[in-house]
């Protein structure tokens, strides 16, 4: 009996460990990143890095800004083309179409997540840059090109978790609306688009970061100029964009530099995702 | 402008119906795309020859092996911890702190970006640790990625074996981690598996965290400490440098083939698991 | 389920065991210039058809990658296509060709020259209209390379001097993509390697002078770069034994037939 025991002790003492493993490696790369990417960031002065207008690492400048600047416009441009078409999408197949378009396109639609990146990037070069350039001029890789082809990206998240959080309300909503005489567009604007919010809500916060975090397409169609883009049709460098094009050659001070990209970031994208989940918590607490 | 209400649906129908349409028609029309421009390129001579001239001519039989060499590696060292989490969360503990804060951890681990991955993975495995670039510093920093995706599913897979199961097992006499190892986790597997498949597709897309640990080296990897490259590297590098276009749509062919049969088999192993225990 | 655990550790074991036996790293890595990895590659490929049992692995990543990944040991050999600052004089430099600069435009830009001042006030902004030069009234978009690249040292170096290239140049990572942007783009100007421009691209002379290896050879063109091998300390014997090679006849041959200057002339 004893030996049992103690064998089973040592069993979950060991699955506890592993248990720790991506708790661990979560702490490990934080610790690592941040340890990197202070340093810089304290000597030259938050106002210095973040406000900086000037990344000139050669010359030991390095102003943040235009990169924040350049992930927050790519980002709300796909936002603003990824929200309504995928809401859109998911309004439909939740409410509008039948439940077996429904299992056949929602799959599909995931088999948009699982194309990569760098394929999306293609595209984007081959098929939009061009068209960019041909009809609205400018160099093609701009901000548009990237919110475009970031927009296509983030639309299985959405949707995909826009479904599951309309598909969660209660029937009892939609029949007791449609009773009252309400047709079926005015019950999902009034009553199922708002119970369904936080999750919807949560959506869209996941596909900022999915945004937000996105590397080898954004270097391919955006242009990474250093400086604040003017208009939609301006290069543009994203945070994501500056880390890849120079680690791989950075040392010193350069170096840290670019952990502290990443450090911002982090917490950019941690607050989104915690912003994510407190949000679609206070759904599942409140049904 | 007030419109009569039912008006106003069948506008708003047909829009709704426009932007499914659209969503659709872009997954189609990339693919399509693709394929028509990649598929005459690839035949058993394009798989099974090596690149020549730095791509421009040759195969691509290197860098599927270095993406099975990548995915199979980081599959190994991500499944025992990620189930052993998953075991560990259901079977062995309640929802206590202790549960929340490795929840915690996986999500936020879920969230990074993949680039942050490649930073941290070129810093410790390929200069601090000197694995150079090689297949074993992308392999693990691709565990770590996968990791959290592989923690999720077979948690979910495990909760749905029912306690039936497990009850009967224990009037049986059986320890609890004999319960686990040969009750739950076989009726668990299809779930589990499927979650490894998916942590695959996402493997064989990677390509920024990958470029940085693994290198782009072109010849066949001779071991772990090789560098090496994958398909998606592949693709990005010819298709970025114009080294050879019909190549790169060759590979790209080949990525998106691949991707869409993990999808399908994905998909069908869910239905499968989903079916046995609804 | 312990069966398994247990096949897979040893699977996992013998991988390790595989790459430990025969010393942790048996091939050569070279790595560092964009510039430079398309003929480092020929090179290796030929290298390793007459010696069958020797590895050389050649990656990209910049010439100031090159150099911190040969400080680092990362690589066996580091590419270089600038000269080598004050501070990364403590590694051993050979040099293993001489490759000319080009500036490019697409195909059907009128455009054929421009003076070495006209491309600075490009680069640097100060002329962004095609107007000022030719007829056509657009926009210049200017490509550029990242800041490590040997390209961009040494372009920063010969042409532009003190001035920075202005910030809303495109910038991109490698030669190759540079070419490929300037060849889609009618309004675009660059630079890149010489010995990779080819008809998707057109080179301008420089000051009258055009961009061809004949007007290198007599000391013409200007804009010339040395492409340099470096290793930390002595090269290893295997390092050593890739850069005779490089520096033979056979070697050289092969990258005059490629559009570089071989080392021995001058």
């Amino acid at each position: 009996m004893n030996r049992l025991e103690r064998n089973e002790k040592l069993i979950r003492l060991a699955l506890l460990v592993v248990a720790f493993s991506a708790v661990s490696i979560l702490a490990v790369i934080t610790v690592f990143i941040f340890s990197e990417g202070s340093p810089i960031m304290l000597k030259y002065g938050f106002k210095n890095f973040l406000g900086g207008l000037d990344w000139y690492p050669s010359e030991k400048s390095f102003g943040l800004l235009p990169m924040i600047t350049g992930s927050m416009m790519v980002t709300l441009g796909a936002l603003i083309i990824g929200v309504p078409f995928g809401l859109g999408c998911a309004v439909y197949l939740t409410e509008f179409s039948s439940k077996k378009l429904r299992r056949v396109v929602k799959p599909i639609i995931e088999l948009l997540a699982g194309i990569p990146s760098v394929v999306y990037g293609f595209i984007g070069v081959i098929i939009l840059v061009p068209l960019i350039r041909n009809t609205l001029g400018g160099p093609g890789l701009s901000v548009l090109a990237a919110s475009i082809i970031l927009g296509i990206m983030i639309l299985p998240t959405i949707i995909s978790i826009s479904i599951d959080s309309l598909l969660a309300v209660p029937s009892s909503y939609r029949e007791g609306s449609l009773a009252l005489g309400a047709t079926r567009w005015q019950t999902v604007k009034m009553v199922l688009l708002t119970a369904a919010r936080s999750g919807i809500i949560a959506s869209i916060i996941l596909g900022m970061g999915r945004a937000i975090g996105e590397t080898m397409a954004v270097i391919m169609i955006a242009g990474n100029a250093i400086s604040i883009p003017g208009s939609i049709l301006d290069p543009v460098r994203t945070l994501t964009s500056n880390i890849a094009l120079e680690m791989g050659y950075a040392s010193g001070e350069h170096r840290q530099a670019l952990f502290a990209t990443g450090v911002i970031l982090f917490i950019i994208i941690m607050i989104l995702n915690t912003a994510a989940n407190i949000t679609s918590g206070r759904r599942r607490r409140r049904t | 402008m007030h419109l009569n209400p039912r008006h106003e649906q069948k506008v708003i129908h047909f829009a709704l119906f426009f932007c499914t349409l659209v969503t659709v028609v872009i997954l189609f029309l990339i693919i399509v795309f693709i394929l028509r421009k990649g598929l005459p390129v690839v035949n058993s001579k394009f798989l099974t020859a090596n690149p020549v001239d730095m791509g421009r001519a040759g195969g691509i039989f290197s860098t599927i092996i270095g993406t099975l060499a990548l995915t199979l590696l980081a599959i190994l060292v991500a499944t025992p911890l990620g189930v052993g989490t998953a075991i560990f969360l259901t079977e062995y503990t309640f929802e206590n702190k202790i549960t929340r804060i490795i929840r915690f951890g996986a999500e936020c681990l879920a969230g990074i970006p993949s680039i942050i991955f490649g930073l941290f993975g070129f810093i410790l495995f390929v200069n601090k640790l000197k694995f150079g670039w090689s297949i074993l510093s992308g392999a693990l920093t691709l565990a770590f990625m996968i990791l959290p995706t592989i923690i999720r599913t077979s948690e979910e897979a495990i909760k749905s074996v029912p306690a039936a199961y497990r009850q009967v097992s224990f009037s049986l006499g059986s320890t609890k981690w004999q319960m686990v190892t040969r009750v739950v986790l076989p009726a668990a597997l299809p779930g589990i598996v499927t979650g490894i498949i998916l942590s695959m597709g996402r493997s064989i897309g990677e390509t920024a965290a990958v470029i940085f640990t693994a290198g782009s080296a072109l010849r066949i990897p001779t071991s772990l400490f090789s560098s090496s490259r994958t398909m998606a590297v592949h693709f990005y590098i010819l298709a970025r440098e114009g080294i050879s276009m019909s190549n790169a749509y060759g590979t790209a062919a080949v990525l998106i083939i691949a991707i869409l049969m993990v999808n399908i088999i994905t998909y069908y192993l869910m239905e499968k698991f989903i079916r046995k225990y609804s | 389920m312990k069966k398994v655990v247990f096949a897979c550790f040893c699977l996992v074991a013998i991988g390790l065991l595989s790459g430990c036996s025969k010393g942790a790293r048996k091939e050569l890595i070279v790595a560092g210039s964009t510039s430079i990895q398309p003929f480092a590659d020929r090179w290796a490929e030929i290298y390793m058809k007459k010696y069958p049992d020797r590895v050389v692995n050649v990656q990209g990543g910049g010439s100031s990658a090159g150099i911190q990944a040969s400080f680092s040991g990362a690589a066996d050999i580091g590419t270089c296509s600038r000269e080598l600052k004050p501070e990364e004089k403590g590694l051993t430099e050979i040099v293993v060709a001489r490759d000319g600069l080009a500036v490019i435009v697409h195909p059907t830009n009128p455009v054929t020259g421009l003076s070495l001042e006209q491309i600075r006030d490009i680069f640097s902004g100060k002329i962004q209209s095609w107007k000022e030069i030719s007829n056509r009234d657009k926009t210049i978009d200017v490509v550029t390379r990242e800041e490590g690249s040997g390209t961009r040292g040494a372009f920063q170096e010969m042409v532009m001097g003190k001035v920075r290239v202005f910030k809303g140049a495109i910038v991109e990572d490698s030669n190759g993509t540079v070419r490929e942007i300037v060849a889609g783009d009618p309004d675009s100007i660059g630079y890149i390697s010489l010995g990779l421009v080819d008809e998707r691209v057109k080179a301008l002379s420089l000051d009258g002078v055009a961009a061809t290896e004949a007007n290198i050879l007599i000391n013409q063109y200007e804009l010339v770069r040395p492409f340099l091998f470096v290793t930390c300390g002595p090269p290893s014997r295997e390092a050593k034994n890739f850069i005779d090679f490089v520096l033979s006849e056979e070697g050289q041959n092969l990258i005059k037939m490629e559009g570089l200057i071989p080392v021995q002339s001058r």
